[in-house]
């Protein structure tokens, strides 16, 4: 157990070293140097030497990116050469309102999901069930940003009942907070959750066809007792794999969302800082949506092991 | 047969009675017209090919058909006031894993691979309130582990499934089909997946476990040798049908029907002929559902002729008969 959970640790920090050097290595081969790009087209060289100096860019490129990666762990992601400001601080407070939608979207997904994915898998002979199966399938073909539009169309132009964008934090006003959170989180919620509820259908349809069910039925267990009992839990397995994979689904999700609703998140400051050409913001902000990534699927491998006693036991 | 034949065997009521049992998808009938009864602490046999409906009848019995599958007919168990296909589910609930259980054909899949052995021998415990609290509960699955024969109780009780061989587990499913004192014990080839020697200690256990409780046993498989060291009486089934039912010794000496016979010369390994291959039964076992009609048996059997295009009826008793217009030893043939 301790030596798998090492691994894992391992795998985890090797694949954050392959990701910074190949995210660095991308945003360096693009053509024109980041002072240039920063200055834009009417830079004499005078000034793109003075601002390559200050920033360290007329320096060999393993140098930069050791320099770029030495201050990821203590969060500085460098100074922007646009704005002149440390990059660190703001990718942390976007991140936070990234994370609760983020957050907020997958439990909405969840919620849905797993109760209306076994429903559907158990009556998947009954209409109801069909139907079911129907509409999550219209579901996952919604986009993200026209539920959003939707929405606002609907809950806030129509009914008036929550405002349609912008962002107030938890500790400010945590009703307002979360008047605002609904809507947006709703939008990769609902979605995400049509997704969702297609891989619970399917697995729990497997589930349902294990002999060990059959076992459980055959001591007394009711049908739905012994799907609670012992078949969801072995559902979950294959559930939570995918949650991980989607979680880069729902993180380019959460850039369009933002968008739409108007959130100081991670996904705007990734698209103002494309609009800016500020080439070390954008490569921080990538940076920290990829560690989000494989954090996430390195939680799902260790929560694999708490769920399955089959591959904890490597004796 | 058609009508089931009142009879009664000298210990009293019947354990359980099935009469005219049906099992078939709404095309195809795979199990038609099944009558047969198990007395207290006998151990009957079922035997037959792969595909010949041994399974279904069990299932049907116990009320774990697929989803797909309809039984009808009737079905009795002694104590019980319904009958029991057309039972709710909640009543048929109450009486499996307690007062009727089962063990299944495959050990490698039978159990929950998430769950620790001695929770799931537990849980049946306290489905039917046998036991009360979860201590005692697991106290007592202890227990009934060590009296399945497994050695180091304690160790395995705390193991997952995957922890265990083949023949272990199925020795933790007997102990849960065991645990409540079941007056039904059904086993559908308990002993098929597992190896020579712990395939003869898991049949003393099951012989041990329901002389011990008094149970009566149904037994299934393929192999004669396996159902002549358990069984007193034997059914051979065949295409969804019983042809043939009798004492152990005088259908294995003296069988009536052609594919009892058939099963005898095919598990004979004596029997080389010229060429040395084994004997087998001609033909095979049609899919379910596309067995001719009149006797089942009739496109693989060597003495067949056009009076085999209808089923043949039952001669004799419910405990011993066959289904056949020219049984062994008659002048046909
Ligand atoms: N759910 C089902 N739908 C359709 N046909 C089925 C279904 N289950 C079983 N059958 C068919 O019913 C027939 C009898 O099956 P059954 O499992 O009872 O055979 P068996 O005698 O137990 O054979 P084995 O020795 O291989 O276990 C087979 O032909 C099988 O294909
Ligand atoms: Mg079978």
């Amino acid at each position: 157990m301790l030596i798998q959970l090492l691994t894992r640790t391992a795998t985890l920090l090797l694949s954050l070293a392959v990701a910074s050097i190949l995210i660095f290595a991308f945003m360096n081969v693009l053509p024109g140097d980041p002072a240039e790009v920063a200055l834009g087209v009417g830079a004499t060289p005078e000034q793109v030497a003075e601002l390559q100096a200050r920033y360290g860019t007329d320096r060999p490129l393993a140098t930069q990116y050791l320099d770029w990666v030495a201050g990821l762990p203590q969060g500085d992601f460098g100074t922007s050469f646009v704005t002149g400001a440390a990059i660190g601080p703001q990718i942390v407070d976007r991140f936070l309102v990234t994370l609760w939608l983020v957050g907020a979207g997958m439990v909405i997904a969840l919620v849905i999901a797993v109760p209306l994915g076994t429903f559907a898998a158990v009556r998947h002979r009954h209409p109801d069930g069909v139907l079911l199966a129907g509409v999550s399938q219209v579901g996952i073909a919604v986009p993200n940003f026209l539920a959003g539009i939707l929405l606002i169309g609907l809950v806030s132009v129509q009914w008036q009942l929550l405002p349609s964008g912008g962002w107030v934090p938890p500790a400010q006003d945590p009703v307002e907070f979360a008047r605002r959170l609904i809507l947006p989180a709703l939008s990769l919620g609902l979605v995400e959750g049509a997704v969702l509820a297609r891989y619970v259908r399917s697995t729990v349809l497997n589930v349902l066809r294990e002999d060990f069910l059959r076992t459980a039925r055959s001591k007394g267990l009711r049908p739905y007792q012994a799907l609670v009992r012992h078949g969801l839990r072995n559902a979950a397995i294959p559930v939570v794999t995918v949650l991980g994979l989607q979680l880069a689904v729902l993180l380019v999700g959460a850039v369009v969302v933002e968008r739409v609703f108007v959130l100081p998140g991670l996904g705007s400051l990734l698209l103002d800082g494309v609009a800016n050409r500020d080439l070390l913001l954008v490569q921080g902000v990538v940076m920290v949506l990829v560690l989000a990534v494989l954090v996430v699927n390195y939680l799902v491998d260790v929560l694999y092991t708490v769920l399955d006693p089959r591959l904890r036991a490597v004796a | 047969m058609t009508a089931a034949e009142p009879f009664a065997t000298p210990d009293g009521p019947d354990v359980l009675r099935v009469s005219g049992l049906h099992v078939g998808t709404g095309r195809d009938t795979l199990v038609e017209d099944v009558s047969f009864s198990v007395g207290p602490g006998e151990r009957v046999g079922l035997i037959g090919e792969s595909g010949s409906g041994k399974s279904l009848t069990a299932l049907a019995i116990m009320g774990l058909l697929a989803d797909e599958l309809h039984a009808s007919g009737d079905v009795r168990l002694r104590g019980v006031d319904h009958e029991l296909l057309t039972a709710g589910e909640a009543e048929r609930s109450a009486l499996r894993g307690d007062t009727m259980s089962m063990v299944f054909q495959e050990p490698m899949t039978a159990l929950n691979p998430l769950m620790r052995v001695e929770r799931q021998i537990a849980e049946v415990l306290l489905i039917h309130g046998t036991r009360r609290e979860r201590a005692a509960a697991a106290a007592a699955a202890r227990d009934l582990l060590a009296a399945v024969d497994l050695p180091d109780p304690e160790r395995i009780a705390r193991r997952y499934p995957h922890q265990l061989s083949g023949g272990q587990r199925q020795r933790v499913m007997l102990a849960i089909a065991l645990a409540n004192g079941p007056e039904l014990l059904i086993c559908d080839e308990p002993t098929t997946a597992l190896d020579v020697t712990v395939q003869a200690q898991m049949l003393r256990l099951i012989v041990d476990g329901v002389a011990d409780r008094d149970a009566a046993l149904l037994f299934i498989s393929h192999d004669l040798a396996v159902v002549a060291t358990v069984c007193d009486r034997v059914l051979v089934m065949y295409g969804g049908r019983i042809v043939e039912a009798g004492e152990v010794r005088q259908l294995l000496t003296r069988p009536q029907h052609p594919y009892t016979q058939g099963l005898l010369a095919a598990s004979d390994l004596e029997a080389v002929d010229a060429l040395g291959h084994l004997p087998t039964i001609e033909g095979s076992v049609p899919p379910g559902g596309r067995f001719p009609d009149g006797c089942v048996f009739r496109n693989r059997c060597p003495r067949g002729d056009e009076r085999c295009t209808t089923w043949p009826g039952w001669t004799g008793t419910e405990r011993s008969g066959y289904a056949c217009w020219y049984p062994i030893g008659s002048a046909h043939g």
